[in-house]
């Protein structure tokens, strides 16, 4: 009779409470850091932020003086992610129009599915070794060496995989009632799929886009050795082929530089890049959320 | 109405349109394409640039860790070490804590809102750039260790992974690094193969009168581990080519050494540190290393994804 009474002492609910506190440790362990580094660079960083910080030149590392501002690493960063962005997009967006729209899965669709899964596993400094050996080494680009185009051309190699597959499974979500309707009046292969089921996914395709595009930002092993770092004002068009800063690289050079200032400037660097990082994914996961429940609705 | 019939039954498609339709549907195909000669591309790039190198040194590049510039010598065993050991351990530290972690947020210990909210959390720690993560490194996690390492040293010294005096930047630290970096991947991952677990085979577990944990180990954890290893697998390849985090805390040298304790190398921070600088026969050896890290993080890459396909879930 007693057996059919929840027995507190028993051996099996004892070990379940033993291993349920367990992972409530393991949950413990694994967000405290996490969340004390978030708040560290929030607050170390915000510190750091002032009104010169986004127009004055970083000052060379060494003197005395006070460190400058980062508008250079700036605007680099976001020449550079555009560039990758100019690259990536239309090659991944075709490229997943392909595998969706035309592929039937036979091998050919299943070797560059494979092969897009592999080169989002490839490290991020073979990419920058790949364009440095392909451009910067042979001065193919107008004889210019380190570069901001070839820092751009590294970062899409990163963002192509991304772009490709979140086009690839937004198209599929599209159900095939709609290229029938659009096939059976009439229009043809390329008018639907420019007109009825690119529009209908653009909203998934746009938000994995965009994550891939902040991913991107955030690099440094690529840009090491690809677009290298300036210290200088960039003035106009002609600047693409020189040395171009950016955010993250100077987040690099300048913690490990020993003096007080130049930290300072990667802290506030590093605030400014996991600020817009962070929006980007949260404002990105409240659309995903809102578009899921609208189409509940 | 007659007339409408017979223009609707003329009607054709004109050439152009067709043609158009043809040529949007070609360079679909070929920027599809650009993937595998993307791919093709680094794997031979990088082949060929280390050519000269593999003649040179052959296999005993591997196995030897001098690294002389002046003399011409170069062996990457210091570096091939560093990457295999910090990638094994990181993830053998990451492993429980993440798989725990999935498992606290599938099942229903807390209400459903702050399970979502430290799942999200977590994911969007993922997003965080890991040249951040080793800035963070530095200055916050090198000294908040540093008692910790001398008091490892002191107390398990004998181990000849605590075998060195502490020094600021180590290989130890590399690895709690990665664990922080790893730690977002493993949990997802783990977290959307425990999900996918169908609740049938779970009622059916209670139902029979196992207790809950006894449901998880001995039903729910088998019927996703195919999945959970697949991102074990995903993760270990990052590691091994994490490159700036580790670059900036594990202190760069190429001093074989079997302590954690002591700075170590990775071939990806070999890589960042001296690529930028390096002439001569060093490229051609610092490309030899690139070509080493790709096959490992191609192979385990590869691995992760035929394990996906062969024991995928199939509920």
């Amino acid at each position: 009779m007693n057996s059919l009474f929840y027995q507190k002492n028993s051996s099996r609910n004892i070990g379940d409470k033993v291993f349920t506190s367990l992972s409530l440790i393991c949950v413990v362990i694994a967000i405290l850091p996490l969340i004390f580094l978030v708040t560290y660079i929030l607050i170390k960083g915000g510190a750091q932020i002032t009104p010169e910080l986004f127009t004055l030149e970083p000052n060379p590392p060494g003197d005395d003086l006070d460190a400058g501002g980062i508008n250079p690493a700036l605007i680099g960063t976001l020449i550079i992610t555009t560039i990758a962005s100019i690259i990536a997009i239309p090659v991944g967006v075709g490229g997943g129009i392909y595998l969706a729209e035309y592929s039937k899965g036979g091998p050919f669709s299943r070797f560059i599915r494979f092969g897009v899964n592999v080169l989002a596993g490839v490290p991020s400094i073979i990419a920058g070794v790949f364009i440095y050996a392909l451009i910067v080494s042979t001065k193919i680009l107008f004889g210019s060496m380190y570069s901001g185009l070839a820092g751009g051309m590294a970062l899409s190699i990163l963002m192509l995989p991304t772009v490709i597959k979140t086009t690839d499974e937004g198209l599929k979500l599209v159900p095939n009632e709609l290229r029938y309707a659009s096939l059976g009046v009439g229009a043809s292969m390329y008018t639907t799929i420019l007109k009825i089921t690119l529009p209908s996914a653009f909203r998934s395709i746009a938000t994995g886009v965009v994550l891939g595009i902040a991913r991107a930002a955030g690099e440094t092993a690529p840009l090491i050795f690809t677009a290298l770092f300036s210290y200088y004002y960039i003035t106009g068009f002609g600047d693409l082929f020189y040395e171009m800063g950016s955010l993250a690289v100077l987040i690099y050079n300048f913690a490990l530089e020993p003096y007080d200032a130049q930290n300072k400037l990667a802290w506030a660097a590093s605030f400014i890049l996991v600020l817009s990082i962070l929006s980007v994914n949260i404002f990105s996961r409240i659309l995903a959320a809102f578009t899921e429940k609208t189409k509940r609705a | 109405m007659e007339e409408k019939l017979a223009l609707f039954k003329n009607r054709k498609r004109f050439g152009i349109e067709k043609n158009i339709d043809i040529i949007f549907k070609n360079s679909a195909l070929v920027l599809s394409s650009f993937v595998a000669i993307i791919l093709l591309g680094i794997v031979l790039v990088v082949f060929f640039q280390s050519f000269e190198s593999f003649s040179r040194y052959g296999l005993k590049f591997l196995v030897t860790s001098e690294w002389n510039p002046v003399k011409d010598e170069y062996g990457a065993f210091t570096a091939i070490y560093g990457t295999l050991i910090t990638s094994f351990l990181s993830l053998l530290i990451t492993i429980p804590l993440g798989v725990g972690t999935a498992i606290f947020i599938t099942e229903d210990f807390v209400p459903k809102v702050f399970r979502e909210i430290i799942g999200s959390f977590v994911e969007l720690l993922a997003a965080i750039p890991s040249v951040v993560l080793g800035l963070w490194a530095i200055f916050v996690m090198e000294p908040f260790f540093r008692s910790f390492f001398v008091f490892l040293h002191n107390f398990f010294g004998w181990v000849p992974l605590f075998s060195s005096e502490p020094t600021g930047r180590n290989s130890l630290l590399a690895i709690l690094i990665l664990v922080v970096m790893l730690l977002p991947i493993v949990t997802s991952i783990a977290r959307d193969s425990l999900n996918q677990v169908p609740k049938k085979l779970r009622n059916a577990s209670y139902g029979i009168g196992a207790s809950r944990w006894k449901t998880i180990f001995s039903v729910i954890l088998p019927a996703a581990l195919s999945g959970i290893m697949a991102g074990v697998l995903l993760a270990l390849g990052r590691a091994m080519g994490e490159t700036m985090a580790v670059t900036m805390i594990i202190g760069n040298s190429n001093a074989f050494s079997w302590s954690l304790l002591s700075p170590g190398y990775t071939i990806s921070s070999m890589l960042a540190n001296q690529f930028g600088e390096a002439d001569g026969s060093q490229v051609s050896s610092l490309f030899y290393a690139a070509f080493v890290l790709m096959i490992l993080s191609l192979v385990v890459n590869i691995f992760a994804q035929w394990l996906v396909k062969k024991f995928s879930l199939k509920y």
